[in-house]
């Protein structure tokens, strides 16, 4: 599923602009405000959705290799953390919706989880 | 920004990000045509048309002493030959209002000329405005997939050249040792370390598999350096032919009790850390399941050792997998 189309069906605003929303597939998703839980659970490539906005999640993504966060409730990151995302091409996306809700809509747009991570990496 | 995407493969999609990088690093002038042909105003479309033949080219700049006076395309030659007039001259066929790139341009530039205009060539100018060379979009692909060739065989030139280290050099026992100094409280460079540690064991060849272990286990360990040391702390990694070590050491406060540490679930993070997202108490199970060997050893006066190894012949499964 190609991330502009998650952005346009859940209507998300886009904080970031390095990256090409239109190049990014993404089939997986994750949920978690957990950073280690997010570390040992969140595949390669998934979109994460949080209601995280510290530049800590930048950090993690770029480990995972994670190429989409949502950050739910309205959170807002600041200055550094989106100049890091901007560096390090990982969309950073917002949504006043909570959580439940954005992962709901996620998975009926046909985004699942995985519970065989090792398949995948 | 957006490519002209009728031109663009599956293949050039996959390194669009990089492609788009390259579209404003490269200039006009790194990727036109230099071998010039061009076009004087009385030659007649006959001898154009021989011209293009000969060259096998489907139009050219009309120019004289690098003046640029119009351009002569292949539609022109059509119009000319509907009308049974080949034997008129080129500066009657000729566009006269050209539209042109700049040598110092940056491609993108050029990229959105076409993209607007529809045109099939652009005639280069140099800083005097003469004509120095035509740019069609077949050049920008061709230039492009030339820088994208000149990365990769940069990027492979580098991992060949780690991954051969330790055939490369003799010794009874080679070890290549990195370290990185871990700050108290430095949130805005958590990650930093253990993500050039998974950076660097891909460049000396491991697998995503192995190097995903070891950045997650790092990961970890450099997030108990900036949260519980009292003075930040070293994060070691001893890189082996066939094992990796990871260390991670401070000087206090130390951890007043290891089993109950090891306990996932288990933290003393602070309310503020936990805002942030840490403070899980999952930090030590999620090594656990990362490394082959793991030892912790602890006291108030020589502070917190972290011994972790992995070795590479029998790859661990990844986190999450239970035994």
């Amino acid at each position: 599923m190609i991330l502009q189309d998650v952005i346009e069906h859940l209507q998300l605003r886009v904080l970031t602009s390095s990256t090409n929303l239109s190049h990014v597939h993404v089939y997986q998703g994750y949920v978690s405000d957990m950073l280690s839980c997010v570390v040992a659970g969140a595949p390669n490539g998934c979109v994460w959705v949080t209601l995280l906005a510290h530049s800590n999640i930048v950090a993690v993504a770029t480990l995972l290799e994670i190429p989409a966060i949502i950050i739910t409730e309205g959170a807002q990151p600041d200055e550094t953390t989106l100049e890091r995302a901007n560096e390090k091409e990982i969309a950073l996306l917002s949504t006043p919706s909570p959580s439940f809700e954005v992962v709901g809509r996620l998975w009926h747009m046909g985004i699942r989880a995985n519970d065989r991570i090792s398949d995948l990496i | 920004m957006s490519l002209d995407n009728t031109n663009i493969t599956d293949a050039d999609a996959a390194k669009i990000t990089r492609v788009e990088e390259l579209a404003y690093e490269l200039t006009v002038d790194d990727v036109m045509s230099k071998n010039l042909i061009t076009l004087t105003p009385e030659l007649t479309m006959r001898d154009a048309l021989d011209i293009f033949r000969k060259n096998r080219i489907s139009g050219a700049p009309v120019a004289v002493n690098g003046e640029l006076l119009g351009i002569l395309s292949i539609e022109d030659m059509i119009r000319s030959l509907r009308d049974g007039r080949i034997d008129l001259t080129v500066a009657d066929y000729m566009t006269r209002n050209v539209i042109t790139a700049r040598n110092t341009d940056q491609l993108i530039e050029a990229l959105k000329q076409f993209v607007k205009t529809k045109v099939g060539r652009l005639p280069v100018l140099d800083e005097n405005g003469k004509v120095v060379g035509i740019l069609t979009k077949g050049d920008i692909s061709i230039g492009l997939l030339r820088a994208l060739q000149r990365d990769y065989e940069t990027e492979e030139l580098i991992r060949y050249r780690a991954s051969h280290l330790f055939e490369d050099i003799v010794s009874d026992h080679t070890t290549l040792i990195l370290r990185y100094y871990v700050k108290k409280n430095d949130f805005t460079h958590g990650g930093a370390a253990s993500n050039n540690i998974k950076k660097a064991l891909r460049r000396l060849g491991a697998s995503p598999q192995i190097a995903r272990q070891c950045g997650i286990a790092a990961y970890e360990a450099e997030m108990n350096l900036i949260i519980h040391t009292n003075n930040g702390g070293v994060l070691r990694v001893e890189i082996e032919q066939d094992k990796i070590i990871l260390e991670a050491y401070d000087d206090g406060p130390g951890i007043p009790d290891i089993e109950l540490a090891m306990q996932p679930g288990y933290s003393t993070a602070s309310e503020e850390v936990r805002r942030m997202g840490f403070g899980a108490g999952m930090g030590l199970s999620n090594i656990r399941q990362c490394v082959d060997e793991m030892r912790l050893t602890s006291s108030p006066e020589r502070g917190t050792n972290l011994y972790m190894t992995l070795y590479l012949k029998t790859p661990k499964h990844s986190p999450k997998d239970k035994d």
